[in-house]
């Protein structure tokens, strides 16, 4: 009977452990909302939250599709490239009379495109994700330019404007989609067989072979839903600018993205990790960008702090790990 | 095992040791003669570990005993001391600082110095004729991080060297190790035993026992059972002597016995990878138990991963019930009604960070979701308690991760997740490894009724008293062949000599 109950002690750290690690970052988020209305004394301003949300709306887009492809343990550097063509195709078929509603489709298709294509070379061709998404990265990068003959393009009466800058029930649009892109991969995450497949690739994807998953085709699924999503940013960013520029837009955005999912405390091997991890780290890089404008950093240090947060958070992830492989 | 007759270099007699209100020891004795290779065997937690950190000082044992050195009384008690009478232990985690070098590490602690400074020039010097005994082909220079985990442990063994040593503790040396590194270690042991070290050599592994040893030892529950010497060595005595029980129990085969009145279930035909595995056929039919024998590294594994489709095929085909199948992916097989158990379970089979009930489930998930791929959680639950139950696994809970269970239950839960296919044909490689006797003999429940539910069963082992214990049919096979096939009653000595090479009649 002592054994017994010595076993449901350790049950019990266990699932202490899971909780601390499932509550994760949302400590963080709320210490630095309020470090940082007590700085600047208008942080936690209705209008100011307002802002902090639409700022954070397309990194937290990007980071949903990351977390899917960084819990199968790769990664998919593609996303802010794939951004930046999905906003040119977006503007560029807002342009046409009578159909410019279907940029957003054609946004969120062309990226579909991008992420399949990124995804059938990793799970077919076995190619490391890195070095096929690091390749992606450029060409896609050169595509975007390529789309406006390397020049900005406008619309200012493009037609799904209310998407950027819109609000419904004073709620931002930006925010509604990001918030209903975290709710659908929860759902598909949590809640269906291949989101179990997904966590189950990325914890042991050799076993996830021998148990009868096909492996390819998880793969090629998270890689398309990144790539998916990454569209679905192109058509908010360009909704929100009126524009967009093949060479600027989006770079540097899948760091971003990847400091949320692992702020969000999912395991950059893959098989551990939320999707509401993702949501909170993304407000942290959000509440982080604009609490450090309020209180007046210069731009240089805000990238010294962001920069130092992002390695502090792989810093947890190791330590996390170890925690885990003590068990 | 030439001086068998003359004063043995190492006796322990009637040693105890007792932590708080546990007796771990009790009045153990064990003799080890030089030039001896002395196997130390027992179920985990028989007292193996505990004799040996006696031993190497580790431990103090409880007054009352006594170690004999050349037959002098000499007291032990602390590392350095049994260092100086010449015991070596290489423990199962190697001990070796991998930035330094190879002779570096042999003298970690003892290096010889000139003026205070460590002399490189003279550790090298002395490093080298040791590692010429040991037939060791690798520079002394090389740093341990650029060894395999064979070579470190030769550099461990050099150590040993280094300090004089004339006993040398094994534990468990072959667990990691490659079979080619299996093999290198076995020469280094002829080498050792020649110059009149003695080894206790402690392993589960039946076959490097019959390889290696010279007399075997066995302990249980804390308690020496008996000593048997190489001539009178059998598996069926060892496993009783470390089993406590008659055998006849702890291998359950109530299931009957089929001879060729069913059909086959699973056909495979001159299967072959063109590597490792060629030209294998065999039949298991519906309710029997065929076991597959042979010795580690002679394609047992590969040929059960070639049937499940794990690994590429070249040759041959697989049929279940007449119909051949096109395998291309262990999907493909589980689709079919073929299901394989990894030898591996950790590193092939569980997924660590998930709950056991979606360990169970995962193979099923599919067929049981609702509409749009959802999840079915009421039939998960409903799996996953009932297989709890059926397999008897020990849990607090089926939301726990699966990692956080003993060996055997970890075991039960994936061979649930197996069975929760309805598998008509099931391959299970080495089903007890690493699982203690009481889930052993659960195991061996599990497997019978599987076959008294007409399951077609194949039960791969490196464990013979096991396979002679519950297969109904033993193949043998050697170096990717299908060596021979040996029926009832099931001789061990002709699965030996099949696996072995020896058999006369053997193809």
């Amino acid at each position: 009977m002592a054994a017994s109950e010595t076993e449901q002690a350790r049950m019990d750290k266990l699932k202490l452990r899971s909780t601390l690690t499932a509550l994760g970052m949302l400590p963080v988020l709320i210490l630095l909302a309020i470090g940082f209305h007590l700085l600047s004394g208008r942080f936690l301003s209705v209008n100011n939250l307002s802002i902090v949300m639409q700022q954070a709306s397309i990194n937290t887009v990007l980071a949903a599709g990351m977390t899917f492809v960084i819990l199968t343990g790769g990664i998919d550097l593609s996303v802010g490239s794939i951004l930046a063509a999905s906003a040119m195709i977006a503007v560029i078929v807002s342009l046409v009379p009578d159909l410019g509603m279907l940029g957003v489709p054609a946004a969120i298709l062309a990226g579909l495109a991008c992420g399949f294509l990124n995804g059938a070379i990793i799970a077919w061709l076995k190619l490391p994700p890195f070095i096929v998404t690091l390749g992606s990265l450029t060409a896609i990068r050169g595509v975007a330019r390529l789309l406006g003959n390397d020049t900005t393009v406008f619309n200012a009466d493009l037609p799904f404007d209310f998407i950027g800058n819109g609000t419904l029930f004073g709620v931002p649009w930006l925010a509604i989609i990001a918030i209903a892109t975290i709710l659908v991969s929860w759902f598909i995450l949590k809640r269906t067989v291949l989101g179990t497949w997904i966590y189950a690739v990325g914890g042991n994807s050799e076993a996830a072979r021998l148990t009868g998953i096909k492996v390819p085709l998880v793969l090629l699924f998270v890689y398309s839903m990144s790539g998916l999503l990454s569209g679905l940013g192109g058509a908010m960013s360009a909704a929100r600018l009126y524009a967009a520029n093949g060479l600027q837009l989006g770079q540097a955005y899948e760091l971003d993205a990847i400091a949320a999912v692992i702020l969000g405390g999912t395991s950059f091997v893959g098989g551990v990790g939320s999707i509401w991890g993702t949501l909170i780290g993304a407000l942290i890089i959000a509440v982080l960008s604009n609490g450090l404008i309020l209180v007046g950093v210069s731009d240089i240090w805000q990238y010294i702090i962001k920069g130092l947060v992002i390695i502090v958070a792989v810093g947890l992830d190791r330590y996390r790990l170890q925690g885990l492989s003590r068990t | 095992m030439t001086q068998q007759a003359a004063t043995p270099l190492l006796e322990m007699r009637d040693i105890s040791k007792t932590f708080g209100a546990s007796k771990a020891l009790s009045h153990v004795s064990l003799t080890v003669h030089a030039g001896e290779v002395h196997a130390l065997m027992g179920e985990n937690g028989a007292g193996k570990s505990t004799l040996m950190k006696i031993l190497s000082g580790a431990y103090t044992a409880d007054p009352g005993g006594s170690v004999l050195i050349d037959g002098e009384p000499v007291t032990l008690g602390d590392p350095l001391k049994a260092k100086a009478y010449g015991i070596a232990v290489i423990y199962q985690e190697l001990s070796l600082a991998p930035n330094l070098t190879v002779a570096q590490n042999m003298f970690l602690g003892n290096e010889p110095s000139r003026f205070g400074l460590a002399d490189r020039a003279e550790m090298r010097r002395r490093a080298e004729p040791i590692l010429k005994q040991l037939g060791i082909s690798f520079d002394s220079a090389r740093r341990v991080a650029e060894l395999s985990l064979g070579e470190r442990q030769m550099v461990e063994i050099a150590r040993a060297l280094t300090t004089n040593a004339r006993i040398i503790v094994m534990d468990e040396p072959t667990t990691s190790l490659t079979t080619r590194e299996t093999d290198r270690l076995f020469d280094v042991i002829a080498r050792l035993k020649a110059d009149g070290i003695a080894i206790i050599y402690i392993s589960h592994r039946m076959e490097e026992i019959y390889q290696l040893s010279d007399r075997v030892s066995v302990l249980r529950d804390g308690a020496y059972v008996g000593t048997l010497d190489r001539d009178g060595l059998s598996a069926s005595k060892l496993v009783s002597m470390m089993v406590g029980r008659d055998l006849s129990s702890f291998y359950k085969k109530e299931h009957r016995q089929v001879e060729g009145e069913r059909a086959a279930v699973l056909s495979v035909n001159n299967i072959g990878d063109g590597k490792r595995v060629h030209d294998c056929s065999f039949d298991v039919r519906a309710g029997e138990v065929l076991g597959i024998a042979g010795l580690v590294g002679s394609g047992r594994t590969e040929l059960a991963r070639l049937v499940y489709g794990a690994d590429r095929r070249t040759t041959g085909s697989v049929s279940l019930n007449g119909r051949t199948l096109t395998i291309a992916s262990p999907s493909d097989a589980l689709d079919a009604g073929i299901a394989y158990l990894t030898e591996d379970r950790k590193a092939l089979g569980l997924f660590l960070d998930m709950s056991i009930s979606d360990n169970i489930n995962i193979g099923v998930i599919a067929e049981d979701a609702k509409v749009g791929g959802a999840l079915n959680f009421a039939k998960a639950r409903e799996r996953a308690s009932g297989a709890v139950k059926a397999l008897a696994i020990r849990t607090a809970g089926t939301q726990i991760n699966v990692g956080a269970l003993s060996g055997g239950n970890q075991q039960k839960a994936l061979l649930a997740r197996l069975l929760e296919t309805r598998p008509k044909a099931i391959i299970l490689d080495e089903p007890t490894r690493g699982v203690d006797v009481g889930a052993k003999s659960e195991i061996y429940r599990i497997i019978d009724d599987l076959a008294q539910n007409g399951i077609a069963i194949i039960v791969i082992s490196s464990d013979l008293p096991e396979i002679l214990g519950i297969a109904d049919r033993v193949l043998v096979m050697r170096e990717g062949h299908i060596a021979g096939e040996v029926t009832q009653p099931i001789d061990q000595e002709a699965v030996m000599a099949l696996a072995t090479g020896t058999a006369g009649a053997a193809a």
